[in-house]
């Protein structure tokens, strides 16, 4: 056999989101009078930053076997705390994401140590941590604050031009550096593998000497980072925090991750997929705002879609692995 | 059954949940004498604790359903949105449809058991695990129930849902009442058969329950269709306590309240055993949590706080480590 056919069989599911997303694009370019631009690729980005650091996130977790409902809580907290931080108590915006990231980080450990330490299922203990959070940010301030600093302003002029009048901002930066990172982490570092193998048995990992419980507990804070990030990036994009902000986006990043390729008993997925699974909402999005005749609760019921096809094809695969 | 060996056995658990409702009953009448006060007007009694019957029906009712599918050791995240999905047609049908409180108790019903029996097709016969398969119900639900009403609050006028959602009989409220005849009706059908049995022996050991000739599969997917028909039919009260869908609010946290519901009640998420009666009480509990709230003064949005930590603190003490220090700790002292 020939190594492209090896690569194909390999990466079934990194092929098959690929082959979604070049379909999905090229039928709304053809559809819609101007769609094909690097424009709207940009675009795709920079709007989708703050939710593709928390599907990044959410693939790291979804490795060990794992899931996280709080991220979309935890991003609502850590943008009104940055904003209350920065307009109450003029704190600097460096300090102030520095304290948000500590928080949300401290939130997944805690999280993770009741997970791997108590054997408590992740989806109760998160579904926790997510009322707990948006309690937190209501606590914090009802209402949405501007956030009006010279540092924002920098931030905001800092940008890539890709080509004249088409520019990257800074949050789809940090989205790109996030995964970047992360996709050396998860495949090309000891921790990463360890990660995969804790999803992929964990009694293996345990008598193979892995640190399972360490694992566990330092995917669920960089989890909780990821998610503090998101809401950090999100402040960036609106200059405001809002601590309503980032509802039902857990649910957005679970079914990225899996249209992406990760599967959700565990051990299996790619953080590439991940990223194109980021284009892939995107592109739904935007090409029912090109539309304009459908209605953007679409987006939801495509993404749902989506994902029921994927865990389908997920699951004729394993079926035929075992 | 004496009341020591009451005490050791399984439905011992329901005391919890009845216990944690007492503590609650205490502190509110310990901050406010007159919440416990029952006034009778008209024929209808009103008060803090009819207030929490009423109110806590929705989360009741969800929660019977669910702890039917843990006991099959799933769980149903799509029952928020199956509730909004089920409220947003039936609201539709006496709206628009001019459809009489059947048509739109038959509208819910039908929402909840189709959605349902999408999960129960996903989990049971294709082999889903059962918190993927509720997913994409709970995302595309949302949506759905946004493009049936189209992303807006539908208010209707029938005098037949007013009564289902706010109507009283023999002195209590209608919904009150209705859930509690269900609860019994399930418990009935279900432990008096041979029903209850195969659900449990099924969430037990699934791999057993089909050597031993009982259509695991079946036993799971009518489960899951029984939680449908549950969130469906709580769908239709939460609209009718309103007198509007809402799209968006209706059903939020649901599935959460209903799982917490059910394991506070003492059926654990492993499946297997299960306590309808401790459901009801969890769910009861919950309902009074958020009633205190409100007698404290803490503002709604801050009231998921203290439910959250409840829920840690269930989990915490139940946990398999915790409980056998505890153990211990009880053994070294009696010896």
């Amino acid at each position: 056999m020939k190594g492209p056919a090896v690569w194909l069989r390999r990466n079934a599911t990194l092929a098959a989101t690929f082959a979604v997303f070049a379909l999905l694009f090229l039928t709304a370019s053809f559809l819609y009078h101007g769609f094909f631009s690097l424009r709207v690729f940009a675009s795709l980005l920079a709007d989708n930053a703050f939710l593709g650091i928390a599907a990044v996130g959410m693939t790291l977790v979804i490795f060990t076997g794992g899931i996280d409902l709080s991220v979309g809580a935890v991003a609502g907290f850590t943008g009104i705390l940055v904003a209350t931080l920065v307009q109450s108590h003029h704190v600097h915006p460096l300090l102030a994401w520095g304290i948000a990231l500590a928080a949300g980080g401290l939130l997944g450990a805690a999280m993770g140590l009741l997970i791997a330490g108590l054997r408590q299922p992740a989806f109760l203990i998160t579904l926790a941590g997510m009322f707990l959070a948006r309690g937190a940010g209501f606590w914090i301030n009802t209402d949405s604050v501007g956030i009006d600093h010279p540092f924002y302003d920098r931030m905001a002029r800092i940008q890539l031009t890709l080509e004249p009048r088409v520019h990257l901002p800074a949050a789809a930066l940090i989205f790109l550096l996030v995964a970047a990172a992360a996709f050396v982490l998860a495949h090309h570092t000891r921790a990463g593998r360890t990660l995969l193998a804790v999803g992929g048995n964990e009694q293996s990992a345990l008598l193979m000497g892995l640190p399972v419980n360490a694992a566990k507990i330092g995917v669920y804070t960089l989890n909780g980072m990821c998610a503090a990030g998101a809401g950090i990036v999100a402040t960036l994009y609106t200059g405001s925090g809002n601590p309503s902000m980032g509802v039902g986006m857990e649910l957005d990043a679970i079914a990225i991750a899996v249209i992406g390729g990760a599967v959700l008993t565990g051990g299996r997925g790619h953080m590439f997929g991940t990223v194109i699974g980021v284009l892939i909402f995107g592109t739904i999005q935007s090409a029912l705002l090109f539309d304009g005749r459908l209605s953007p609760s679409w987006t939801r019921i495509v993404v749902g879609a989506l994902l029921l096809g994927f865990v389908l094809l997920q699951r004729l695969l394993v079926r035929r692995a075992a | 059954m004496s009341g020591r060996k009451f005490l050791h056995s399984d439905g011992a658990l329901v005391l919890w949940p009845v216990a944690g409702i007492a503590v609650l009953l205490v502190l509110n009448l310990c901050l406010s004498p007159h919440f416990l006060v029952l006034t009778l007007q008209s024929g209808h009694l009103y008060g803090g604790p009819v207030d929490i019957l009423s109110e806590g029906s929705r989360s009741c009712l969800v929660a019977l359903g669910m702890t039917l599918v843990i006991a099959t050791g799933g769980v149903d995240l799509s029952v928020g949105s199956v509730m909004a999905m089920a409220g947003g047609a039936a609201a539709l049908a006496i709206a628009q449809g001019h459809a009489s409180l059947a048509g739109a108790m038959a509208c819910a019903l039908g929402v909840g058991l189709a959605g349902g029996a999408l999960n129960g097709l996903l989990v049971a016969y294709a082999g889903i695990q059962p918190i993927v398969a509720t997913l994409v119900l709970m995302v595309a639900g949302r949506g759905i129930s946004q493009l049936i009403t189209g992303g807006q609050v539908i208010a209707f006028q029938n005098a037949g849902a007013e009564y289902l959602g706010t109507g009283f009989i023999f002195g209590l409220p209608f919904s009150a009442v209705l859930v509690v005849g269900l609860y019994a009706l399930t418990q009935i059908g279900l432990r008096r058969t041979a029903a209850g049995l195969f659900v449990e022996a099924v969430g037990d050991n699934e791999t057993a329950s089909r050597f031993a000739g009982l259509s695991a599969a079946r036993v799971k997917f009518l489960a899951y269709v029984f939680c449908g028909a549950c969130a469906g039919l709580a769908g239709l009260l939460e609209v009718a306590n309103i007198r509007s869908a809402d799209p968006y609010r209706a059903g939020e946290n649901m599935e959460l309240n209903a799982i917490f519901a059910v394991v506070v009640g003492g059926t654990a998420l492993s499946g297997g055993r299960f306590l309808l009666f401790g459901s009801l009480a969890g769910a009861l509990l919950l309902q009074t949590l958020t009633a205190t709230m409100y007698n404290l003064g803490v503002p709604p949005a801050i009231a998921p706080v203290p439910k959250a930590l409840v829920i840690v603190a269930v989990c915490v003490a139940q946990a398999g480590p915790i409980r056998r220090w505890l153990s211990r700790c009880l053994q070294r002292r009696a010896a």
